[in-house]
């Protein structure tokens, strides 16, 4: 016996097309979970039941009707992060200066997602405007980590791999602009890639720093993640830096096979500042690619030090000039408190925005400002320039980097937002990659003693989806997926169904 | 009083003639009702990103062959941040680092003589909105649909040194740009725009003085009349040893004077940086040659080419030329009627008469070539005389109506019906014995008024070769 | 590198932001450790490399210029705080 929401994405999208489970049951149970979940976890800024129950009906016409036959997540409930616009639906950014936008227009990604049958349950939190590694920054409040709800689900994009982890939702989508979607995936045991940079539309992205962004899927194994990848990416007119490729078929990498995988592992990524547990699990990783007839073996990579601050500069450059559109004039929050138009600009961002998107934008407006440009903005192009050199000849000698996906399993709520630095510097092992615009998956490699996942970092090279697929995909077969414990205690409610059609593989 | 120079130099906006915007797909047609020209792109809606019409590159780099310049082979967009609410990004996408051209120049005459304005660089960027202050409540309104309208800015090396200079280089400048089809250069429509750098020096010096920068500029008038004002506003500071403030200066043209804009509140630092959402642009080697190979003939070309093609005078040649769309109505009509003097006649004197009557440009006639190109054939072949000709001219050009239906439908045709005509004069004789009593004492000038009385007894439309030959027929009888 | 209270205010400005005379300080510190921390890149030689903005080397990507016009005023006007005769609505920004 077995319950709908435990399925895998891939599973019930079978199911579905077999006739064996609606679309509306499907979406039933998924709430009813949602309902039951949520409040311990607050996964969601938006829920979007009656939309999903409308959507679920126009779905389940369309698979009757013979449509959608090659759509594998056909009626399959997902959840987007609440910084992908969204038409007609709220899309907040996790803060008080868009409380009240609802966009006009689907980002193209939604638009995707609607063409290839997805459910769209529900908007989730993040931290404003994605800036954080916590999900606390969020005007609505935290949201916690299925595995433990003293802690944090990671950041940015922790409501969208917290809802995955704690079945609140098949997949999801996130955002990545510096480890936002594989940091909270490792934190929450879940996997997630974020693609080469220019692989997903950005177009309906609300931007934090555009050179760097790039939108993602979240599931509970690569699997899941590789079939709405495939949903999502292409080519798109309407972003400048969509780049154009040849073959976005990235499930024909959805293979047990690493041999002769040459896999480097920098010796940076497992030096100082590392958890010891954590070390040893990615060592342990290491290892079983190892035994399934891998190469793998440790190599200098030069200016890994220098990732973490070329990243805040140039993300926190950007954000400055991104995020000066929300000034109380066209959408979003308005002070009630102004007389000229000083104010207006003034007090509907001073009372808008958080404390962290705050200092991002002044350390932006800094560095960007005249007499500091060349100090700071421009040599961490330089920088980045030099991080992406270093790369490229790693990626002579190896198909895909491996590495841990932060240094620590998740931190205790209310431990990283008192020093700033502290946590910018957690980001060492993700930024470097959006400096690069490298994709990268993060999965479950084990948990520590207190119980906490351990995210496993691999990194592939520009349009390398299909090594790092084909990567996780053999690694998943060595290495189990694991529920988080704490929610078979809130499992009774929910729904039961027959075990035959679960006998797919994937678990 | 010593003796000073006045030392200018120029930023022109102007906006390029795309049917669509810069960044987004909505038209750039003129007014509209607000905000009806707009979508979510250029109205800086979050999550929206900006896609560039390869026609503005183009016509930028049309515009930097056609002023001499050299072309950047591999340029790029940059943002410059400011908050101003006609801006709803709250940064304009502009060029600061890699401007598509530099390094220009055109030739420009004055009574002075002829003399080079370099042009240090072209860029392109996008318009911002307008802003309507309402006069009834306490607010401004903001409508967008100027917004990313495609402008690029031409800034000249600060190489004039007076208002007659001035107004030359922005002349030549216009009709350039008109003749490339770049712009439509409508100065009350605001398609070209100048902000004038102005300081003063003493005769001899060196170092530049202090400058200031006037904006609002909306006719050649005006910008004249701008000039002079801060010319004698800056040498007045410096005679009483008081400093010229390098500030943004309003020109109120009513007033005839200007007014230093309200210092923003913060020091302009506008924090440029390379665009993230736009790709940088490289122009080939082919793609340069294929723009060049479709440059037009440009004004100076064109004259000389009059001249001797259709043997006008040189004079007749730089005022038709002198507007791009008077010389396309010049070339559309000889190519239909092969009559180029007739035509630059009908041009240089009725057409110039009635735009100075009806304080109009060029830029706004209205006729079609075929229906003046009619008019001529009609007068050649003695259909209408050349005093109808001018009165269903003045037709053509207000209502441009067609000249044949219009002598048609008004019965203007040419009379000469010998019958008709002799019967006419001998009633104007026979009312007329002062004037034949003159003619016989030898004033041969009373001739003249009987056929204008015999040609206003016709009302204007009879033959004037036979009235002349039958009133003097019947006089001499 | 010492960041004065001066700048923050200087930066804040340029942000659009107002900061109170009690945040300035803490501020400051936070800034000041952050930009010190920046400063590590100063240790890696740069001379000679070009600053990169854009990770691929992707070029010339256009729109052909065609007009695809709707009147959406309604639309773009949902989000406004304040508008008035189908226009965004701000304080007088002359005096």
């Amino acid at each position: 016996m077995k319950d709908i929401t435990t399925m895998t994405a891939l599973d019930l999208g079978r199911a579905i097309k077999q006739k064996e489970i609606s679309v509306a049951e499907a979406v039933k149970a998924q709430f009813d979970i949602m309902k039951l979940r949520d409040p311990s976890y607050q996964c969601y800024i938006t829920m979007m039941e009656e939309e999903a129950y409308t959507q679920a009906e126009e779905i389940q016409r369309r698979i009757d009707a013979g449509e959608l036959f090659n759509s594998t997540l056909a009626g399959v409930p997902m959840a987007v992060k609440d910084n992908i616009c969204t038409r007609g639906i709220k899309t907040t950014c996790a803060s008080k200066i868009l409380y009240n936008f609802v966009p006009t227009y689907d980002a193209t990604v939604i638009e995707k997602l609607k063409q290839a049958g997805a459910i769209i349950i529900g908007k989730t939190n993040m931290d404003e405007f994605a800036m954080g590694s916590t999900t606390e920054t969020s005007f609505l409040g935290a949201t916690k980590n299925p595995w433990n709800t003293e802690c944090v689900p990671g950041g940015s994009s922790g409501g969208s791999a917290a809802a995955v982890a704690a079945e609140e939702a098949f997949y999801a989508l996130g955002s990545d602009t510096g480890g936002s979607i594989r940091q909270p995936a490792g934190y929450c045991g879940v996997t997630g890639i974020k693609p080469t940079y220019g692989t997903v539309s950005r177009y309906g992205l609300i931007a934090y720093a555009s050179s760097l962004d790039q939108i993602g899927t979240i599931g509970r194994n690569i699997s899941d993640c590789t079939a709405a990848l495939e949903v999502i990416s292409g080519h798109d007119l309407k972003d400048s830096t969509s780049v154009n490729q040849l073959n976005y078929s990235y499930r024909e990498a959805l293979v047990d096979d690493v041999k002769q995988l040459r896999i480097g592992i920098p010796t940076d990524y497992l030096g100082k500042g590392l958890d010891e547990e954590v070390r040893e699990g990615i060592l342990n990783a290491a290892q079983i690619f190892r035994n399934k007839g891998a190469i793998v073996e440790e190599f200098e990579m030069h200016g890994v030090d220098f990732a973490v601050p070329s990243y805040y500069v140039i993300a926190c450059a950007e954000a400055s000039s991104n995020l000066s559109r929300f000034d109380g004039v066209k959408y979003g929050y308005r002070t009630e408190n102004y007389e000229g138009l000083q104010d207006v600009y003034k007090n509907s961002r001073s009372e808008g925005f958080g404390n962290e998107v705050k200092r991002r934008m002044m350390i932006g407006a800094f560095v960007l400002s005249s007499g500091y440009y060349d100090a700071f903005y421009n040599k961490a192009l330089k920088v980045r320039a030099i991080i992406n050199e270093g790369f490229q000849r790693a990626f002579e000698k190896y198909d895909i980097i491996l590495g841990p996906t932060a240094p620590v399993t998740a931190p205790g709520l209310g431990e990283s937002l008192s020093d700033p630095l502290k946590m910018y510097l957690s980001d060492i092992y993700t930024v470097s990659v959006n400096l690069a615009g490298l994709p990268a998956v993060s999965l479950p490699c084990g948990r520590d003693k207190k119980g906490l996942p351990i995210g496993l970092q691999l990194i592939g090279k520009h349009f390398g989806e299909k090594d790092i697929i084909r990567a996780a995909y053999s690694f998943e077969q060595a290495v189990k997926y694991e529920r988080p414990i704490s929610l078979t205690e809130t499992n009774k409610e929910t729904k039961h169904i027959s075990s035959d059609i679960t006998k797919g593989k994937g678990e | 009083m010593k003796a000073y120079e006045t030392v200018i130099g120029l930023e022109v906006h102007v906006e390029l003639a795309t049917k669509s915007k810069i960044f987004c797909s909505c038209t750039t047609l003129f007014g509209g009702d607000p905000n009806t020209h707009c979508c979510p792109v250029c109205t800086g809606m979050p999550g929206t990103l900006p896609v560039l019409n390869k026609q503005v590159v183009e016509y930028a780099i049309a515009a930097g062959l056609a002023l001499n310049c050299s072309i950047t082979r591999r340029c790029k967009f940059d943002r410059k941040n400011y908050f101003y609410p006609d801006l709803p990004k709250a940064y304009q996408i502009s060029q600061l680092y890699l401007p598509i051209c530099r390094d220009g120049g055109i030739e420009i005459e004055t009574s002075a003589g002829k003399k080079t304005v370099r042009i240090h660089e072209i860029h392109m960027e996008e318009d911002a909105g307008k802003l309507i202050h309402d006069p009834w409540e306490d607010c401004t309104l903001v409508d967008y649909n100027r917004c990313g309208v495609p402008l690029i800015e031409i800034v000249s090396e600060p190489d004039m040194r007076s208002a007659e200079e001035v107004v030359a280089y922005l002349e030549k400048l216009r009709l350039i740009l008109q003749y490339l089809g770049v712009s439509d250069c409508k100065m009350q429509e605001g398609s070209l725009r100048a902000d004038i750098n102005l300081s003063v020096r003493e005769v001899g010096a060196i170092e530049l003085g202090t400058r200031t920068e006037m904006k609002n500029m909306n006719s050649f008038k005006a910008i004249a009349r701008a000039i002079e004002g801060e010319r004698k506003r800056q040498i007045e500071l410096l005679e009483y040893g008081k400093c010229v403030v390098q500030e943004t200066r309003r020109w109120d043209d009513n007033k005839d004077t200007s007014f230093a804009m309200r210092s923003k509140e913060d020091a302009q630092d506008y924090r440029y940086f390379p665009e993230p959402d736009l790709l940088p642009i490289e122009i080939s080697d082919e793609w340069l040659e294929t723009i060049r190979s479709r440059q037009p003939e440009l004004r100076d070309d064109k004259m000389l080419r009059y001249e001797k093609e259709f043997d006008i005078p040189s004079y007749d040649a730089s005022i038709i030329t002198g507007s791009k769309h008077l010389a396309d109505l010049f070339e559309e009509t000889v190519a239909i009627c092969k009559k180029p003097k007739e035509v630059s006649n009908w041009l240089m004197v009725e057409t110039m008469r009635l735009l100075k009557e009806q304080e109009m440009e060029a830029e706004d006639i209205n006729f079609s070539p075929d229906h003046l190109a009619k008019l001529i054939e009609m007068v050649d072949q003695n259909k209408i005389n050349r005093t109808v000709a001018k009165e269903v001219f003045e037709k053509i050009f207000k209502e441009n109506i067609d000249p044949e239906e219009y002598v048609d439908k008004h019965g203007l045709g040419m009379v000469s019906d010998d019958g008709l005509l002799r019967s006419t004069i001998e009633k104007v004789i026979a009312d007329n014995p002062q004037s034949v009593t003159d003619y016989k004492g030898g004033k041969s000038k009373a001739m003249g008024f009987l056929v204008g009385q015999t040609m206003k007894e016709m009302k204007g439309k009879a033959d004037p070769g036979m009235v002349n030959q039958i009133v003097k027929e019947l006089l001499d009888k | 590198m010492k960041i004065t209270e001066d700048t923050i205010q200087y930066v804040a400005a340029l942000a659009k932001l107002s900061v109170t005379e009690g945040e300035k300080k803490k501020i400051a510190k936070d800034l000041e450790d952050i930009l010190d921390y920046m400063e590590i890149m100063n240790q890696l030689d740069t001379e000679g490399v070009e600053p990169m903005s854009h990770v691929l080397p992707v070029k010339n990507i256009f729109r052909e210029d065609v007009v695809i016009n709707e009147n959406n005023r309604e639309e773009l006007l949902k989000n406004a705080p304040k508008q008035k005769d189908g226009s965004f609505a701000v304080p007088k920004t002359v005096e």
